[in-house]
């Protein structure tokens, strides 16, 4: 049997293979798949829609070449809004792919080696059910940060600025430039600036804690019950992700060490840009509450 | 000099009829024009990372797209053609059979061409597919799809063929051919339109995984155990070794994919069956390694003699030593520093360079006198081919190995991100250094096939 062809041909051919993969990607296949994979439009979510709004304040005339004007009338106008906005994160997110970004960033956060504390909460499996981890964005090599809780730490000036030229951001930078993301100069990005810059700042946008996610600690109130109903039935995020762990080994980490003093740690050598950034404007910073006011419920 | 008669009592077959050389050539000059392109593209991204890119700022040189060129080349390009035309050798003279037909030999030497320069164009225009080794883009899965199972056929029908019992070589082909085919289809097509999040990432890591240990590592091994016993004048030494290595690595091996995402949201039982089948194929790497020492045992001076010896057995001294190092990364506690860090790239690249890519080497130096029908130009370009790419290559490893530990420390450690970067730039132009001595080897070697093929003209 050993020595046979057909013994090599059933049993390690086939059969091995066949064991392989029951047992290390049928298993994980079906223990997911009760969390539903969530269509781009699902993805958009109040923080991104502000970032991306921003976008067209910023760059209008970069904004209206790619994506034309918004339509009167409120209902068609958040639709109209929702609808660029997804458009803009597939090709952002195909952009990602193309250029590479993910053999050099990475997209989740381990819970060893202090990366909740460097980065925010660690990932879970109901982040990575949507369209856009078709192939899952892991990652292999991290020469720059990861990425899964980049958005909303810095603006989108500084995104652009840091494409077009990253070494005049961060001194010594690695990472390549990208003038094919812009019409000359570091103001006028192009579609695909726009894109790639709505993809990142997606990224994370979705944590209860953006966009602080490494000092986020959760307010010791309890939250109103109708808020928390409104929650589930908008997102079903959390809940998923929570069931997703509950055969994990590792809790998800939430908050990271609590007092732990970790705000002043590290990003906040990196981030003088990040003070510009939304925490007036956007809705998460006043915490999950306002989100459930605004569009995702309506996504055409 | 092999003998090209074969025993007319097994086979009616001659040697003209069973090998097509003239393919086994063509197969060669396609994997050395791949690796060149590969090593010019590790070159431009090693280049990068110094912060000294000539081509800073062009679309088309985008680093992180040749980043992708450079492995894809490598596993595609490279290999998979050197194996070829080691397969196209072996197996007909092996089997006492001819391959199914010569036109479709020709048929996929074609179209696998296609496939390696179509997957390089989709990469460099940005229509690269998310997946680590299946950056191929969507619309040539399933050309390369069909590629890989015409070769299956293709070698298959010899191996059916036979008659009399199978050599271990044979039942490493013959689960390759198997293998070789169902991994790509699971990692390309699964994780694209089926499954989604953490459970394509475990799909995922089994493709990566199995495209190493279920493509490339059985050819080399069947490969191995083919042409090391012809060369050192003797059999094998152990046949029930032979037989714990195959069987352990086809039960063990397509076992450890989640292996590479460790501490990811996939489950933790996985993870630890995960790691615990790789330390299991650790012991029984041992035993092959065990068997092919004992196999040259007592004489080992033809190591210095017979140049394809050599690269045989330098590769395996890296297998044991990439295996060795695989049984302690693979543990979580090693995991928390090293994943993520330049130690897996200095893994990779012992794996690939020093270990399949010697032996493809090995092989085409002691095929190509054969295939040419003459003897090698220059042996002081062939001895400066070896040592360029062995020393090259243990300098690379052992430094992007050590700078791994250091990143892995800073990053643990919260120190800001910058500084590991900063730190990096000194072991990054070593590497650098280290990649261009191979790249030397490498054009110390196609030197010497130009001059030989010039006096092989010149002589007809």
């Amino acid at each position: 049997m050993f020595e046979s062809k057909s013994g090599i041909f059933y049993i390690a051919g086939i059969g091995f293979f066949v064991l392989a993969f029951v047992s290390n990607a049928l298993v994980p296949w079906l223990m997911y798949n009760d969390i539903p994979e969530k269509t781009v439009a699902e993805l958009i979510n109040p923080n991104l829609r502000y970032q991306f709004e921003d976008l067209a304040r910023r760059y209008p005339e970069a904004f209206e070449a790619a994506y034309g004007k918004p339509p009167g009338g409120d209902a068609e106008h958040d639709v109209w809004w929702n609808e660029k906005c997804g458009d803009a994160l597939r090709v952002g997110h195909k952009i990602y792919v193309g250029e590479g970004c993910w053999h050099c960033h990475s997209q989740f956060i381990r819970p060893v080696s202090n990366e909740e504390q460097r980065w925010g909460p660690v990932s879970r499996s109901a982040e990575y059910q949507n369209e856009l981890q078709r192939p899952v964005l892991f990652g292999t090599r991290r020469v720059g940060p990861d990425l899964c809780r980049e958005g909303g730490r810095r603006s989108n000036d500084w995104h652009a600025v840091h494409f077009f030229k990253p070494d005049s951001l961060s001194q010594e930078s690695p990472m390549p430039e990208y003038p094919w993301f812009f019409d000359g100069s570091a103001d006028k990005p192009n579609a695909k600036g726009l894109a790639i810059m709505t993809y990142v700042q997606w990224l994370g946008s979705w944590q209860e804690s953006y966009p602080y996610y490494e000092a986020y600690v959760q307010s010791a109130l309890p939250k109103p019950e109708s808020v928390e109903a409104d929650a589930e039935a908008a997102e079903g995020e959390e809940d998923a992700a929570e069931e997703g762990m509950a055969e994990d080994a590792e809790p998800a980490v939430e908050t990271p060490a609590g007092d732990a003093a970790p705000a002043d740690d590290m990003p906040a050598s990196d981030t003088p840009a990040a003070e510009a950034a939304p925490a007036a404007e956007t809705p998460a910073a006043e915490g999950a509450a306002p989100a459930e006011a605004t569009p995702t419920e309506a996504p055409k | 000099m092999a003998t090209l008669t074969i025993p007319k009592t097994q086979s009616v077959y001659t040697h003209e009829e069973l090998v097509d050389e003239k393919i086994i050539k063509w197969y060669f000059a396609a994997a050395l024009t791949f690796l060149t392109t590969s090593m010019l593209a590790g070159l431009l991204v090693s280049l990068q990372l110094i912060r000294h890119n000539p081509f800073a700022g062009i679309e088309l040189f985008s680093p992180g797209r040749w980043r992708m060129v450079h492995t894809n080349a490598v596993a595609y390009g490279f290999l998979a053609n050197g194996f070829l035309g080691c397969l196209h050798w072996a197996i007909p003279r092996l089997t006492l059979q001819p391959v199914l037909d010569r036109r479709l030999s020709w048929f996929i030497f074609a179209a696998w061409q296609a496939v390696v320069g179509a997957t390089a164009a989709g990469i460099l225009l940005g229509e690269a597919q998310g997946l680590e080794w299946g950056e191929t883009p969507v619309w040539v899965d399933p050309v390369a799809q069909l590629g890989l199972m015409l070769v299956a056929l293709n070698f298959g029908t010899p191996i059916a063929r036979m008659k009399g019992p199978m050599y271990v070589t044979l039942w490493y082909f013959m689960a390759a051919f198997i293998w070789t085919p169902l991994t790509y289809a699971m990692g390309n097509f699964i994780p694209e339109y089926f499954v989604s999040g953490t459970s394509a990432g475990a799909v995922g890591g089994l493709f990566i995984h199995d495209l190493v240990g279920l493509f490339v590592t059985p050819l080399g091994w069947g490969l191995m155990y083919y042409f090391v016993p012809i060369l050192i004048k003797k059999p094998i030494w152990s046949h029930g070794l032979s037989l714990v290595g195959f069987w352990g690595l086809a039960f063990f091996y397509p076992l450890q994919g989640i292996h590479h995402f460790l501490y990811t949201p996939i489950p933790m039982f996985l993870q630890y069956g995960a790691v615990v089948s790789t330390i299991a194929v650790e012991l029984v790497v041992t035993t092959v390694i065990i068997n092919f020492f004992g196999s040259i045992w007592g004489n080992w001076s033809i190591v210095r003699t017979n140049l394809p010896v050599r690269y045989f057995y330098t590769g395996m001294v890296f297998y044991f030593l990439t295996c060795l190092q695989c049984s302690f990364q693979v543990t979580l506690t090693f995991q928390k520093i090293i994943h993520f860090s330049d130690w897996v790239v200095g893994h990779a690249h012992m794996v690939m360079f020093g270990v399949f890519s010697m032996w493809i080497m090995g092989m085409m130096i002691y095929l190509f006198p054969r295939l040419l029908k003459r003897e090698w130009a220059s042996q002081s370009l062939l001895e400066w081919h070896f040592w360029l790419s062995t020393v090259g290559l243990a300098v690379m490893a052992g430094d992007l190995i050590l700078l791994g530990l250091f990143q892995g420390w800073s990053w643990a450690a919260l120190e800001p991100w910058d500084a590991s970067t900063e730190f990096s730039v000194p072991f990054w132009a070593i590497r650098a250094i280290a990649g261009l001595a191979m790249f030397g080897g490498l054009i110390a070697l196609i030197t010497n096939i130009f001059k030989t093929l010039k006096a092989a003209s010149a002589n007809a």
